[in-house]
């Protein structure tokens, strides 16, 4: 059987990340696999700017992202199979991968790092009613088709939820000349950047109406218009509030989804809330020596951010190799679980141990709402030991907090973090 | 163009009629209006294969399901597409509905249903763990299964092609007139002479019948919603459960489907317009509200898609088979509703005989009945899928990741007789984009081998008919 020392599951942001550094944490033998034909991941697709200034300190597209970390991974030699499918991976870590060169092979490795990125939720997940003509495109599908290919999908578009893709979306229409009627979002809130909203909407004149949704779509062979209407505080379209518009595309940009189903297929434990494996401070998943890392771990806002966290997950994998891929590093101590509460949606990590934790552990998490002047405390059991003012948080920007390993040595006996938000007096 | 034979449309119906008409020497040719078959009512329904105990003893449904039942796992293998006798139940949730269930299981054994039981809620419950517990008693049928519609029309047209069937698609029948000994079908691709038709045109029967005969006939488009759960639901129930049936049909289902989703419908609205397929926000609540009553713990959060169809209910509530009076030469198959898919296969012997018998037509030395289907590589053992790939790499680049479809499937979906020439022909044929992500990623991949492949250009193509252009430029 084909060996390696650490295998990793996406060639996106997330796993040439993790693969550089693995191996500069002195991992000789790595191997990528990716389903498509390059490296690069989503990426490709977003030629638009706003990538790296945490990473590089500088602007650059999407492309120009990738083509750092894909140029630093050949560089430092690590392997990449393109067009390499995995089918399934087994709780030993074999996994079974195929493609049109090597056919169907198993490949065994030490440790694995799941760097599968997300999906978009289609229409039927969304149960929109009406016809189902052409010209209904998620709006990932949609920048594929015309930043790769190179075909504008249609002339007059209607674009539902106002998720980063959506926003650039209509920006990106409206410069191939098409004409973006309205952005309808459910929530009364934008799921995306505060600052795609402004460059990529207001710079265009584009109508955000936050508050609506799709509640019908016409047209027999291809899309002739949609309607539109508000929404009450359920979340429920009401009646007397619709607007037609007519168009040829509809556009969705509703949420993005982890693409977990290898790991499920693994049975590791997943978290509801994030769709992705429950992991601990060293971004192990429930299946020892196998981490995870970016959107298929939680959806994130900035890929500067995926690229910090998967750096992470190469580093731990490499160790746990060098380790000989004993038991996972443990203190003695009991794992202490963290807990998201009163506004913070979920955590990730969702537990970690303080003993051999490294210093500083940085706990990602989103918040449910919009929140003005709102603190975020952290708990170490019932004592506050954090209370961070934030002007304003959305559920659309990724927040964090950092733990260090001095202060929560501190509390003995310590079984629950917990991270909430806590309204100011 | 002069033949012996003109089927009016390439549904289920019209594709078997077809299929067996192929055992003759006769010239047939079967028009339909779409770019493919099965794009009406066959591709929008339960995909259930009734035991046959719903409808009335001495009816046509009645014998014609039982009939068609049996006949379908046979047909299933000399055509290779996916049929499953899983079993079904028709569910009873009070003892005020019990004297209804049992005068069901009365007339299952009058129209000669086999295996029929009666089961205590407790007995149901042990077959199907997720059976609500508000059910008391269920009527259990051992032959009730499960079929794919698009895979059972699609080897029906493909066999019926193989063996000299001519397809003429997108081709609309536009007017009928009886001339000589036979008849004219005007369309827009000119006029087609045959001696004898088949209407099997579904929603749309009673119109062309109407064209020839005096006995009118009244179809009313009956629409259905449904919606559709991921594979990971796809385990919740093990058959098929039916509610006891009211006056619009046999209320909604809760299925397992041949291809390890989980499907809940339909509703049932009458309707003037005979293409009108879109959902409503009112049906598919229905939909979900009424399963929940059947089965516990749904996921509705799992369903990827929904969808709605038509059904063709003929007035009198029976099918219409066979020669009209006052029309020589014109057979109908007109009110095929359910259960209609599971009368298939003995609708096409029944009416493929009556024609021959009028034409006189002799059997086929060189009739070939086995037709084999595309090869889905992941569903092959390791080794045939390591030495298909090694032979045909094509096998080896996956698609759609959803449904685990490589390229080489795709490629035969175009390249077969009768090859898809839409992205819903491609889907219909090897699933690429009926996964969990609704052909999000594969989309433009798919794309770009239907215009490699037939060589239309990307700007022309189409979801199915012409006119759903993919990209409006």
């Amino acid at each position: 059987m084909i060996c390696h020392d650490i295998v990793i599951i996406g060639g996106g942001p997330a796993g040439l990340a993790a693969a550089a550094a693995a191996r500069k944490n002195g991992m000789e033998d790595i191997l990528i696999l990716e389903r498509d034909r390059v490296l690069g991941g989503i990426l490709n697709q977003c030629i638009h700017n706003g990538f790296g200034l945490h990473t590089f300190k500088e602007e650059l597209t999407g492309p120009e992202y990738a083509s750092r970390y894909i140029r630093l991974v050949k560089e430092l030699g690590i392997s990449c199979r393109t067009g390499s499918m995995v089918l399934s991976i087994s709780r030993d870590k074999e996994v079974t991968v195929v493609s049109r060169e090597k056919g169907l092979q198993v490949i065994r490795a030490k440790a694995l790092i799941l760097a599968m990125g997300c999906r978009e939720r289609p229409r039927g997940a969304l149960n929109i009613p009406g016809c189902r003509p052409a010209g209904i495109y998620t709006a990932g599908t949609a920048q594929r088709l015309m930043n790769i290919e190179g075909y504008r999908v249609g002339k007059e578009a209607v674009i539902l939820g106002s998720g980063d893709i959506g926003l650039i979306m209509a920006r990106r229409m409206v410069l191939e000349g098409a004409k973006v009627k309205a952005v309808a979002e459910l929530m009364p809130y934008s799921g995306g950047l505060k600052r795609n909203i402004v460059q990529c909407l207001d710079d265009y004149g584009i109508p955000l109406k936050l508050g609506y949704t799709v509640v019908d779509i016409e047209g027999q062979d291809r899309v002739e218009g949609v309607t539109l209407a508000a929404v009450g505080p359920d979340r429920k379209p009401i009646a007397g509030t619709e607007e037609h518009y007519r168009c040829d595309t509809l556009l969705l940009s509703c949420g993005l989804i982890p693409e977990n189903e290898l790991s499920k297929g693994m049975g590791l434990p997943m978290n509801p809330v994030t769709s992705g494996p429950m992991v601990n401070d060293r971004l192990e998943t429930g299946a020892a020596g196998v981490f995870a890392c970016g959107n298929v771990l939680h959806v994130h806002d900035l890929v500067d951010y995926v690229s910090e966290e998967a750096a992470l997950a190469g580093e731990h994998a490499a160790r746990y190799v060098r380790n000989g891929g004993a038991e996972s590093e443990t203190s003695g101590h009991l794992p202490v679980i963290l807990r998201a509460e009163n506004g913070v949606r979920y955590t990730v990590p969702q537990s970690l141990d303080p003993g051999a934790m490294a210093e500083k552990v940085t706990v990602r998490f989103r918040v449910s709402d919009v929140y003005k002047g709102r603190s975020v405390c952290v708990y170490l059991d019932k004592t506050c030991i954090s209370r961070q003012k934030r002007r304003v948080m959305t559920p659309g920007e990724m927040e964090q907090v950092t733990l260090t390993r001095e202060r929560l040595l501190q509390a003995p006996g310590l079984k629950e973090i917990t991270i909430r938000t806590e309204v100011e007096e | 163009m002069n033949y012996d034979v003109a089927v009016i449309g390439g549904g289920v119906i019209g594709c078997v009629v077809a299929r067996e008409l192929s055992r003759y020497c006769c010239r047939t040719v079967l028009l339909e209006k779409e770019e493919d078959v099965c794009s009406g009512t066959s591709k929008a329904n339960s995909a259930i294969v009734h035991a046959g105990y719903d409808a009335e003893t001495g009816s046509k449904k009645a014998a014609f399901n039982v009939k068609g039942n049996a006949m379908m796992e046979p047909l299933s293998r000399e055509l290779d597409f996916a049929f499953r006798r899983t079993g079904s139940m028709v569910l009873c949730f009070s003892e005020a509905e019990m004297p209804a269930l049992h005068a069901l299981y009365e007339r299952g054994r009058a129209n000669g249903v086999p295996g029929l039981k009666l089961l205590s809620g407790e007995e149901a419950r042990g077959l199907e763990p997720n059976l609500s517990d508000e059910v008391k008693e269920t009527l259990y049928a051992p032959t009730g299964g499960i079929v794919c519609p698009f895979g059972m029309t699609i080897a029906l047209a493909e066999n019926a092609c193989e063996n000299g069937v001519e397809f003429a698609l997108e081709t609309k029948v536009e007017h009928i007139e009886r001339a000589g000994d036979g008849y004219v079908l005007a369309t827009n691709r000119g006029l087609y002479r045959a001696a004898y038709v088949v209407n099997a045109a579904g929603v749309y029967a009673d119109v062309f019948h109407n064209m020839v005969s005096e006995r009118r006939l009244h179809i009313t488009p009956r629409r259905g919603e449904y919606c559709l759960f991921d594979k990971e639901a796809g385990g919740h129930i093990g058959m098929t459960v039916f509610q006891l049936p009211g006056a619009y049909g046999k209320g909604v289902l809760v299925t397992p489907t041949v291809h390890g989703n989980l499907l809940a419908g339909p509703t049932a609205a009458d309707q003037e317009n005979r293409d009108e397929t879109a959902t409503t926000a009112a049906g598919l609540n229905e939909v979900c509200q009424k399963a929940a009553r059947s089965v516990k713990h749904l996921p509705f959060g799992q369903i990827i898609t929904s969808f709605a169809g038509l059904r063709a209910h003929e007035e009198r509530g029976d099918f219409i088979l066979g020669e009209a009076e006052d029309a020589p030469g014109f057979f109908d198959a007109a009110g095929i509703e359910s259960p209609g898919l599971s009368c298939a296969p003995a609708i096409g012997s029944y009416l493929a005989e009556l024609v021959a018998d009028r034409g006189n037509f002799k059997k086929k030395q060189d009739f070939k009945a086995r037709r084999t289907g595309i090869v889905h590589a992941a569903a092959l053992p390791v080794e045939e899928r390591r030495a298909l790939i090694a032979r045909r790499p094509e096998y080896g680049a996956i698609v759609c990741r959803c449904e685990e479809v490589s390229e080489g499937e795709i490629l035969d979906a175009i390249k077969r007789p009768l090859g898809a020439r839409s992205l819903d022909g491609i889907k219909r044929r090897v699933r690429q984009g009926m996964g969990r992500c609704q052909g999000g990623f594969c989309t433009p991949g798919v794309m770009e081998i239907l215009a490699r492949e037939t060589g239309i250009p990307m700007e022309e193509l189409c979801k199915n008919r012409s006119g759903s252009r993919m990209i409006v430029s």
